[in-house]
């Protein structure tokens, strides 16, 4: 395998580098784990600024483009690979339709009455998220900064080229990472269905995006402070599923439990949407892990591999324990055990052996279904186990990364005590983070609106009583109405009551 | 012997099956149907073409009882289906010339609730 110098996870040499100081200098930026080339030039003083001429939202003067080109050969190790480049673009949409992937497997596991409002809450991340995200959030996790917070360099795009020097070209670093940004929002939403408020919850992403998601992955990814103590963290399991399962969890207590909970049994109306969930996050979760690597190599391939294997392991595992608990397995058991498996490799995905992959998934199957089990009977309504399946899932590839990284396999370190206690830090300060910042978050947008449904529309559905629209219909009773003739103002959402017929 | 029939909210369902359990009445048919009975009309809207949906989908409870648990199980439908809005629902009581348990050819008054519980 040859090395590209700015990208470098999975090549042993890379642990020499890690011991570098963590100065604001190219070099903690070659050892972190996705480095989007230009998308480090704006923090890189050592560095020859190069010359783009672009607006906000990176509208480039092509012109410009020859010479930028020129600049970088002399700085860095010239052109990024086509390979690379369609590799990475092909990994972006993957984890663009995880998010869909999502949808679908919350969407099945709730009522009839709200598959709507479920899915959307998913849909609408893509599209909130993608602006906060490329507005402020990208350049606060991935430019210079602090070891705690970046800066505005890469605000609204600026600066980012779609020329790549070796790297990912800074453009599609944004949009890789902003996948990244939409899909951990996203996670969220499954445990706060059925009662959230539509707007409460849009409102809520697109703090949550730039306040608790861009600096966790400044620590962890944009050369932070957990970087430079040795974290690591291939994909995600601390940036994106430990955040998302502790946002969950807060998000869950803060708002209440669903009217029904405990009193009937809510089951989840279309079993088959799960499974179709299930398998399409597994499709494109390879673009997230294997793209992770920034580059189609051999890290890329260690990383594709465990994603097809540590799942695998989770999910049979998941089987034999619902067939030893009651004799039958269940469909939303295997559906479960597919993402918990995913979850648990993220983190690990590039540094781990395929064995190691196997050993992951089939330990992390334990806690997660432990805890589904018991939150079941209590009184916390994380309502799709969001905590359970990402916030422990996480944590369990989290401290399972440390245990099982190999540098045969592309970790920049080998395994054991001393890196489970690095990871237990990080995975302790992603608690940490992510719990204090989503109970101000809710606590404020709690200020300015109720984020609840009333009684009333959790009752009839939050389908129609906030989006106007039903899933399935045949459109019987239904008469169409001329929009001129709508009734104005707050009859539009329904007339006012008539007399008893 | 009388059939109860009664039309209400779908979300109820449960309360009210709990409450004519709770009165002992165990033999019920449940049906979902569609109807108007003047609540508000939802307005939706799907690309741009805006329907009224005049029908909204309820749930149909017939139950077979004797004199004696009319009034029992009129009192755990109102219980298990009020809410105080419009759309509750209805409770018909229509008298009834004959019932025959099919299992066992018993007719009438042996036919229909209570059926003393096995055991």
């Amino acid at each position: 395998m040859t090395r590209r110098s700015s990208r470098a996870t999975h090549v042993p040499a890379d642990a020499s580098r890690r011991a570098s100081p963590p100065a604001p200098s190219h070099a903690p930026r070659q050892a972190a784990r996705r480095p989007p080339s230009s998308g480090a030039r704006g923090a890189a003083p050592g560095r020859a600024p190069v010359r783009v001429t672009s607006s906000a939202f990176g509208i480039l003067t092509l012109a410009a483009l020859p010479a930028a080109g020129a600049q970088a050969s002399a700085a860095g190790p010239g052109v990024t690979p086509a390979g690379d480049i369609a590799w990475m673009m092909v990994a972006t949409a993957l984890v663009l339709l995880m998010v869909v992937g999502l949808a679908f497997f919350y969407g099945g596991l709730v009522r009839r009455k709200n598959v709507l409002n479920s899915m959307m809450m998913s849909f609408v991340s893509l599209g909130v998220v993608g602006l906060t995200f490329a507005a402020v959030g990208y350049s606060l996790a991935f430019s210079g900064g602090s070891a705690v917070l970046g800066g505005l360099a890469h605000a609204g795009l600026r600066g980012l080229s779609p020329v790549g020097h070796g790297g990912v070209p800074g453009l599609l670093g944004f949009a890789f990472q902003a996948t990244f940004a939409m899909i951990t929002a996203a996670l969220i939403s499954g445990a706060v269905v059925e009662r959230m408020r539509f707007g409460a919850y849009m409102l809520f992403i697109a703090i949550w995006s730039v306040v608790v998601y861009a600096p966790l992955a400044k620590w962890v990814w944009g050369g932070g402070f957990l970087q430079q103590l040795g974290a690591l963290d291939f994909a995600g399991g601390t940036v994106v599923h430990i955040n998302a399962g502790v946002a969950a969890a807060v998000l869950a207590l803060m708002l209440g439990r669903r009217r029904d909970y405990g009193h009937k049994a809510m089951l989840p109306h279309q079993v088959p949407f799960t499974l179709l969930g299930a398998g399409l996050l597994w499709f494109g979760w390879f673009g997230f892990n294997a793209g992770s690597a920034q580059a189609a190599n051999a890290g890329a391939v260690v990383a594709f591999v465990n994603t097809l294997l540590a799942p695998a392991a989770t999910l049979v595992v998941w089987a034999l324990l619902d067939l030893s608990r009651d004799g039958r397995a269940t469909a939303v058991g295997l559906a479960t055990g597919i993402v918990v498996g995913l979850v648990a490799i993220t983190p690990a995905a590039g540094f781990v052996s395929p064995a190691g992959a196997l050993a992951i998934g089939a330990v992390a199957a334990l806690p997660s279904y432990a805890l589904i089990l018991w939150r079941a009977r209590s009184r916390l309504d994380d309502s799709l186990d969001v905590f359970a399946a990402h916030g422990i899932g996480g944590i369990s590839g989290a401290l399972l990364t440390g245990l099982f990284a190999s540098k045969a396999w592309g970790a920049p370190v080998d395994g054991g005590l001393a890196q489970l206690g690095v990871q237990a830090l990080a995975v302790a300060c992603a608690i940490g983070a992510s719990a204090a910042g989503t109970f101000l978050i809710a606590k404020l947008i709690g200020v300015l609106t109720p984020l609840r449904a009333g009684a009333q529309h959790e009752a009839e559905g939050l389908d129609v009583a906030l989006h106007g629209e039903e899933a399935y219909t045949d459109g019987e009773g239904a008469l169409l109405v001329p929009v001129s003739r709508l009734e104005p103002g707050p009859a539009a959402v329904g007339g006012p009551a008539r007399g008893e017929a | 012997m009388k059939l109860i029939t009664a039309v209400i909210r779908k979300e109820r369902l449960n309360d009210v099956l709990s409450a004519l359990f709770q009165a002992e009445v165990y033999g019920v048919t449940v049906t979902p149907v569609r109807g108007h009975g003047g609540e508000r009309e939802a307005v939706q809207t799907y690309r741009g073409m805006t329907v009224k949906m005049e029908l909204v989908e309820k749930v149909r409870l017939d139950i077979g009882v004797t004199e004696a648990f009319v009034e029992p199980a009129v009192e755990a439908i109102q219980t298990g289906a009020r809410t105080g809005s419009v759309g509750d629902g209805k409770i018909f009581v229509i008298p009834v010339d004959r019932v025959v348990r099919i299992r066992t050819g018993e007719t009438d008054s042996a036919a229909v609730t209570p059926e003393p519980l096995p055991g």
